[in-house]
């Protein structure tokens, strides 16, 4: 069915409403890819197989992620009338018991995260109460899920429908607003009105640079040119990122609803959206999503019946990290390889096929229906003076509850890190973060003899004696340049003082050197010296001046290269200089890698005092490289059984593959 | 040479002829092509390379370069399973390392190559998005989330 107006979409949305709030208990599973790793589509099976048998009258539907990835698989649980009950870690198991307690009309509260009380749709702004007084006896004392801490300082307008809505089906989205947006802006607004609104909402680009979108959509809207093209990039290089797979793919209809409206805006007339294939998962979910968008009339000629024609393609990206880059990014999607070119020639006037060309990121899209649908006055009231808005965060590395999140502007790092993530794991020391993708900075130091204490009200971890330090910067553009970072994507990596931060530097180093494009010289050669350098560092054969080498080579590259991944690639090397100098220093003078992760400078042992002689390492050893022993006299060995024998580790033959140490659940093998 | 000359008569270009009619008229979508048949073939068989520039008339050179330049492609058969150990920054902090060591032990195998059997082709991944459960390993699509050395075997023994 083709949407010509106002009573379709609302026969639809009604529809969608009947969809997301049926008459009979519905069971949705998290699987997107977060969840299908921790094995959702296991959970999935299970719940339809168990419902067949106790011929339980219910759906069992799939969705997307509401960020908590780490306690995935989690499935939440509708009951018309009640409160929705969200799980987490389920299993097969798990899955089949909870069935069973729902066809007697009584779930159980084991592995509730919490209850969702009420639902509002940010776009239609409807709020739904589901449970009457705080929903069903039983589970009263699971929280309300947006009290939790991980969820109560988060703001979600770009992941406003993840984890809501089933992402295949377009009348899931329509029911929360999808589309409304566009249908208004094609009958009552003028393009120029559009840009000048988006303009005035001051939103910036989300996939790193953060250029002002208005000023963007300007320049490429007064561009001259036989077509204007509208992409959207959906590479998401950055690893350690995966804010833009999970809006794909909790939410595809809400990035299209975006690039629509900004084609009508703009003129466009062709969009490409430039998706890396490394996300199957979201590939089939846009393809599904194009399908119904023509299928209703969304794309195509005269969408919604109007003069406004525009069409979208889907190009697989190649796996190139550099084809992120706007003008590689439009060179690969004229089937070449994917190189940077100068940047005076600008893209919004001369780009795909020497176009006028608008490139956004996948978030930047998302945005766009809700600065338009709910004006650019409500958008700047959220965020700082130049950083308008939410930013969607990966919340990953060694921290408590990892996910994904979405904040306002203006917020601390700490919180983030603290209120949201829950501080750092049991019995860890907060050492670093890293912001900005590969090639962005690694910041917030100075926690060197740092404590970490149980805050008994909440039990939540939190990093204690924090120095005057970087960790109260307010996550905005400008401020994270200034402190020599920059916000990039949206990867925020968590390191403890597991992490070696020589180890991380090369780590980021070698992976830029190997994405370089190879076109400039310092770019290509100045990194590869440069990790040489690193690599002789870990291997315990740094020497004196090493360390102002890498220095100087770093300026060099930053300088010298032609586009942003040479141009910011020796920041990773130059801001762990700048705060760890000491564990540089440690490598070269001492040959001790003190986080004990450079293999060439750490030995395995066993704490003869903490063996209980189980012999889990043992059997974990590929190369025998364990033995057992008797005591000998004198070593005090408390905790070895009754029976057994102490075991130990023969440098000749250990091969350092760290399996003991992760198979000793008594912390009995250390690193030396 | 020999080698070459069975690989030819081994290959079908029945598949090739039909993927390449599609995009005839589009030689913007060569990489897409591209795609096509490493998803066919499991790589980009020189034969098939050959008759792309024969009837493109693309000049070899462009093909290589393309083929050499994104990651996706290989010009070396792969094995029956693709392990792609994921190298992200937080999987790398997460263990990754260890982790392909494991899996390069485990299979007598480098990263990079193919088991002696054709059972599996070990590459890394800079990043599947599953960060939060990492380490990651992603076998034919299918991802192995917060993985041990010590859960490696069963995952591996799931895959014949
Ligand atoms: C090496 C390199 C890689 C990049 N990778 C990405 C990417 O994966 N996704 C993205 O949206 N932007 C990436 N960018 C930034 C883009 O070039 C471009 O600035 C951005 O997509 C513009 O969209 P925005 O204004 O909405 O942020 C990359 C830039 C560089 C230099
Ligand atoms: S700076 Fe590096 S990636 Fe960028 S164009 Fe030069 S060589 Fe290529
Ligand atoms: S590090 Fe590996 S090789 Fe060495 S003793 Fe432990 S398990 Fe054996
Ligand atoms: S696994 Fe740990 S406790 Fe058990 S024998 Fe080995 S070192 Fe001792």
């Amino acid at each position: 069915m083709k949407l010509k107006g106002l009573a379709d979409l609302d026969e639809v949305k009604r529809e969608g409403l009947r969809l997301l709030y049926p008459d009979r208990v519905k069971i949705i599973v998290g699987t997107a890819t977060c969840g299908m790793a921790a094995g959702a589509g296991k959970v999935v099976e299970t719940f339809r197989r168990v419902i067949d048998e106790l011929k339980l009258e219910a759906i069992v539907e799939e969705t997307g992620c509401i960020g908590m990835c780490q306690k995935e698989p989690i499935v939440t649980v509708y009951r018309p009338g009640q409160t929705k009950l969200v799980y987490h870690s389920m299993t097969p198991k798990k899955a089949e018991e909870l069935a069973r307690q729902l066809a007697e009309g009584n779930p159980g509260t084991q592995n509730a995260l919490g209850q969702i009380f009420r639902e509002k749709a940010l776009l239609s702004g409807e709020e739904r109460v589901l449970g009457k007084n705080g929903g069903s006896a039983p589970l009263s004392e699971a929280p309300d899920l947006d009290e939790i801490p991980f969820y109560r300082k988060q703001l979600k307008i770009a992941l406003r429908n993840c984890g809501y809505i089933d992402p295949n089906d377009i009348r899931h989205s329509i029911a929360r607003g999808g589309y409304y947006t566009l249908y208004k802006v094609l009958t009552e607004w003028k393009p120029d009105a559009v840009v000048e609104e988006i303009t005035k909402s001051g939103l910036r680009g989300r996939g790193g640079g953060g250029f002002p979108t208005g000023r963007k959509w300007r320049s490429c809207r007064d561009a001259k040119g036989q077509h204007h093209y509208i992409i959207c990039n959906a590479d998401e290089g950055d690893p350690g990122a995966f804010m833009d797979r999970s809006l794909l793919e909790g939410d595809p209809h809400s990035m299209l609803e975006g690039m629509i409206i900004g084609a009508f805006g703009i003129g466009g007339d062709e969009g490409y959206i430039y998706v890396r294939n490394e996300y199957p998962q979201a590939i089939r979910k846009l393809t599904r999503a194009l399908e119904q968008c023509h299928e209703y009339g969304l794309l195509g000629d005269n969408i919604f019946g109007t003069e406004f024609s525009f069409d979208i393609t889907i190009n697989r990206g190649g796996g190139a990290f550099v084809c992120g880059e706007s003008t590689a990014l439009m060179a690969s999607l004229e089937g070449q390889v994917g190189e940077p070119r100068a940047k005076y020639i600008h893209t919004v006037e001369h780009g795909l096929r020497d176009q006028p060309s608008c490139l956004n990121n996948v978030e930047t899209w998302a945005n766009v229906p809700a600065v338009m649908g709910k004006g650019a006055d409500w958008f700047t009231s959220i965020g700082t003076g130049g950083s308008k808005g939410t930013k969607v965060f990966s919340l990953v590395g060694t921290i408590r509850t990892t996910g994904l999140i979405e904040v306002p502007m203006g917020i601390s790092i700490r919180e983030v890190l603290e209120d949201i993530g829950g501080g750092v794991r049991e019995g860890h020391r907060f050492k670093a973060v890293q912001t900005g993708g590969p090639s962005g900075g690694t910041i917030l130091v100075d926690e060197r003899g740092a404590t970490v204490r149980t805050e008994p009200a909440t039990g939540a971890y939190t990093v204690g004696i924090m120095p005057e330090s970087l960790l109260d910067l307010p996550i905005d553009f400008d401020s994270l340049t200034e402190a020599g970072s920059m916000m990039g994507s949206g990867g925020l990596i968590v390191m403890d003082e597991t992490s070696c931060m020589v180890d991380v530097a090369r780590y980021f180093l070698r992976f830029l050197a190997e994405e370089s494009c190879g076109k400039c010289l310092p770019c290509r050669e100045g990194l590869r010296q440069m990790v040489n350098i690193l690599d002789r560092i870990c291997e315990g054969k740094g020497e004196h001046g090493d360390i102002e080498l890498l220095e100087e080579l770093g300026n060099v590259v930053m300088d010298t290269s032609l586009c942003a991944l040479g141009g910011t690639a020796a920041n990773p090397p130059l801001s762990t200089i700048r705060y760890f100098r000491d564990e540089y220093e440690a490598h070269i003078y001492d040959k001790n890698c003190p986080a004990g992760v450079c293999k060439a400078l750490i030995a395995y042992g066993v704490n003869a005092e903490a063996c209980t002689g189980c012999g889990l390492c043992l059997k974990a050893c590929p190369t025998d490289a364990v033995f057992t022993r008797k005591p000998k006299a004198g070593e005090s060995t408390p905790k070895l059984r009754e029976g057994r024998d102490l075991h130990d580790i023969s440098q000749d033959k250990c091969i350092k593959c760290g399996a003991c140490f992760e198979a000793c659940t008594f912390d009995a093998v250390v690193k030396e | 040479m020999a080698t070459e000359a069975a690989l030819k008569t081994d290959i079908d270009l029945a598949p090739a002829e039909a993927l390449i009619a599609a995009y005839m008229d589009n030689r913007e979508a060569t990489i897409a092509l591209l795609q096509d048949v490493q998803k066919h073939y499991g790589y980009l068989p020189r034969p098939v390379l050959e008759l792309i520039s024969e009837r493109l008339n693309l000049p070899h050179t462009q093909l290589f370069a393309l083929a050499t330049f994104y990651r996706a492609f290989s010009l070396k058969p792969r094995g029956r399973h693709l392990i792609n150990v994921c190298t992200g920054t937080t999987c790398h902090v997460r263990g990754a390392p260890m982790l392909l060591e494991a899996i390069e032990r485990e299979c007598k195998c480098k990263a990079g190559g193919t088991t002696a059997d054709g059972r599996f082709t070990i590459e890394t991944v800079n990043c599947v998005g599953a960060c939060a459960l990492a380490p990651v390993i992603v076998i034919d699509e299918e991802a192995h989330g917060r993985l041990t050395q010590a859960k490696l075997k069963k995952v591996l023994d799931q895959y014949k």
